[in-house]
């Protein structure tokens, strides 16, 4: 396992997307509506914007999370109603981020914490060459940024020609490539960790047990995440999927270059969403050009479309299963080499609008989803999990990066609510959780131990 | 009814908000005083235990009235939000009321301080160890816990006073704020004699909730009713 991982030539190569959070659809198509005709989509929108201001017609540039101080500007006819409901459920969906986070970011310290595998050096990938023992402070920092060079140029490379294969239409290979992807993470990773774990609490187990286990999570992951499944258990498997590759990151990568990496790929993100040349903001536009969802790949939604009374049962199943994507993430995690985990682009919010095709219904499910991107999940777990596993002990640091993590989290989704397009969501949050590991771990701590060990407090 | 299921549920969700926010707020004056604390220790000799001792009660100090100055802050933040909020809604009015956050921002403050004091001594607590082998108190993680309770209500407490002092402009209840807190602070300097921390801290606490239920607009009445059950 460790040589296979160290010599890694994964076939997967995995997909450097990185995340960025994609605010509501800008276009005003809708993404998942490729079948109705136009003229139908603009009678739609026209009655459901009468009827409710609720519902984000395809024409509203919705964007998912809208915080209570963003308020969108809309059309005139329905525009308080727009702005109480986006209000509404922009906290909603600040809150609808906020559980899967900390849920991943639980797992991964709660593994970290107790399980001495994911702590142990044991050989680094093959993306990041330089070792990290060296005795002299600048020979390791050159090592690290070489490193890191490394790491992001194979990133930048894996997202460029991610990026050419969609704008290509090879759809047929990103497909294999994620659902290879997704065997292995759902297969080979989870019999690692299983391992492990059971190896720390010194639980015995067989193997027909341990394979009736694993085949069965991994096969359901399968379907849940490529095809269709009930929206909390694929959310799970998202959750878990990027816990899994957090770890991998964790164990794999040394302690200055995973640093340097995080700061590194912040600002990669930022670019390649905001550049106009960017190959994500490329990547994001293609698909809405198409009016197609983006990528079956890891991407957690947080909600369900319900499309109600379709006249074409593929738009229903396309509908759904446009929730329950998220797979793509395989492809990052299938790389052995957990660099290209971020490639995860997240468009992170991109509320769906629920429609009714048929508008009679005054309520239908105004479930509308936000979207995270995997790559965000795993970046902000290897971050709170380094935290907790370098910080001499200290729990206090892991639970400073953790509100420092939710908060860069609130600011994006914020200004998303205010801009309204594919917003990066790793630099302000990497940037407050590095800013408060550093400052946490060396100013706040020795102050904290004095206080304690005089029982003092403030 | 959908007014109100909307109304409810942006509630709930503004209050998680809130409450994280507010952590935030409070982990940022931690940091700062941290950072004056340990630049003062660094420039000043260690082998000398009373100047240390005194940075240190200079450090706490610091710590705390950054605390009320980051709730100050907090309190700003609030108002410019719930007037956003009242200026978007349709009929003037904000479906949160200053009350209610607040009590979460009070809340969060307390759960911010009450986590960083504890969760080490949580871990520890868990490891091989004896308490107080070498001398000291052996009530050391009893006494910590009720410290620990006493001081999260206590903040709780005063973020109801303190907002609504900055509410109605009453400076005096901000100071009493301020000084309650250092006065808390200031016993538990005499630990480990636990009778001079937690005893003015629980009778500090009983008189700052009475307070601060009577601002929040109750009374006896209410009292008596609501444990009589009566409706």
């Amino acid at each position: 396992m460790i040589t296979f991982m160290n010599n890694s030539d994964s076939e997967e190569e995995p997909c450097n997307e990185r995340t960025s959070l994609m605010s509501a659809e800008s276009p005003p198509v809708p993404s998942y509506q490729d079948s109705l005709q136009a003229s139908e989509a603009g009678e739609v929108q026209a009655h459901r914007k009468r009827r409710t201001g609720s519902s984000r017609g395809p024409s509203n540039t919705a964007d998912g999370d809208v915080s209570d101080m963003g308020v969108p500007v809309r059309e005139s006819t329905a525009e308080n109603e727009e702005e109480e409901l986006t209000l509404k459920y922009g906290a909603k969906h600040v809150i609808m981020l906020f559980v899967p986070v900390t849920l991943c970011m639980i797992v991964v310290v709660a593994t970290i914490k107790s399980v001495r595998f994911y702590t142990e050096k044991n050989g680094q990938l093959i993306y990041t060459p330089f070792s990290e023992d060296t005795p002299s402070v600048g020979q390791r920092l050159l090592n690290s940024v070489l490193n890191t060079i490394i790491m992001i140029s194979v990133i930048v490379v894996m997202t460029v020609f991610l990026v050419l294969l969609y704008k290509y239409r090879c759809y047929k290979f990103i497909h294999g490539w994620l659902i290879l992807s997704s065997l292995m993470l759902l297969f080979l990773f989870t019999y690692i960790y299983l391992g492990e774990v059971l190896k720390t609490y010194n639980v015995a187990m067989d193997y027909p047990t341990l394979f009736l286990v694993i085949w069965n999570f991994g096969a359901v992951g399968m379907i849940c995440i490529h095809w269709k499944g009930p929206l909390q258990l694929q959310q799970a498997y998202l959750i878990m999927i990027s816990a899994l590759m957090a770890l991998v990151f964790i164990k794999y990568l040394p302690e200055w270059s995973a640093w340097v990496i995080l700061g590194a790929i912040s600002i990669y993100d930022l670019m390649a969403v905001l550049c106009p040349k960017g190959p994500l903001r490329m990547l994001v536009e293609t698909a809405q050009e198409r009016n197609e969802p983006i990528f079956p790949a890891l991407i957690y939604s947080s909600a369900m479309i319900w499309t109600v009374g379709m006249a074409k049962p593929d738009t229903a199943a396309r509908g759904s299963s446009h929730q329950t994507w998220d797979a793509a993430e395989d492809r990052r995690e299938n790389h052995r080499s957990p660099s290209h985990a971020d490639s995860q682009m997240s468009e992170t919010r991109s509320p769906i609008p629920t429609r009714p095709i048929t508008s009679f219904e005054e309520e239908e499910s105004k479930e509308r989803g936000v979207k995270l991107g995997l790559g965000d999940f795993i970046f902000y777990s290897v971050l709170v999990g380094k935290a907790a596993a370098t910080a001499s002990g200290d729990w206090n640091t892991t639970l400073a990066c953790f509100v420092a993590i939710l908060i860069g989290l609130c600011l994006t989704l914020l200004l998303l609510a205010v801009f309204k397009k594919a917003l990066p969501a790793l630099p302000i949050s990497i940037t407050f959780g590095l800013v408060f590991y550093f400052s946490t771990d060396n100013l706040v701590r020795p102050f904290m131990d004095t206080l304690a060990s005089h029982q003092l407090y403030i | 009814p959908m007014g109100t299921d909307m109304a409810q549920t942006r509630h709930r969700c503004q209050q998680m908000l809130s409450l994280s926010h507010r952590a935030f707020f409070w982990l940022v004056s931690l940091l700062l005083s941290s950072l004056i604390w340990f630049i003062a220790v660094k420039a000043s000799d260690p082998r000398d235990e009373p100047l240390q001792r005194g940075l240190l009660i200079f450090g706490v100090m610091f710590s705390v009235l950054l605390q009320e100055v980051f709730r100050f802050l907090y309190y700003k933040l609030l108002r410019k939000a719930i007037e956003g909020l009242v200026a978007l809604s349709e009929d003037g009015c904000s479906p949160i009321s200053i009350q209610q956050m607040a009590y979460v921002a009070g809340v969060g403050f307390g759960l911010m301080s009450g986590a960083f004091s504890m969760i080490n001594l949580l871990a520890d607590s868990l490891g091989p160890g004896t308490v107080g082998i070498h001398g000291d108190s052996q009530l050391y993680f009893l006494t910590s816990a009720f410290m620990t309770m006493v001081l999260i209500f206590l903040h709780t407490f005063w973020g109801i006073l303190f907002f609504h002092g900055c509410e109605h402009r009453c400076w005096w209840e901000i100071a009493a704020v301020v000084v309650m807190h250092l006065a808390v602070s200031g016993s538990t300097f005499c630990n480990p004699m636990y009778v001079g921390s937690l005893v003015p801290s629980y009778s500090l606490m009983a008189i700052t909730a009475v307070w601060a239920y009577l601002l929040s607009g109750g009374s006896a009445q209410n009292m008596r009713r609501f444990l009589l059950c009566k409706s």
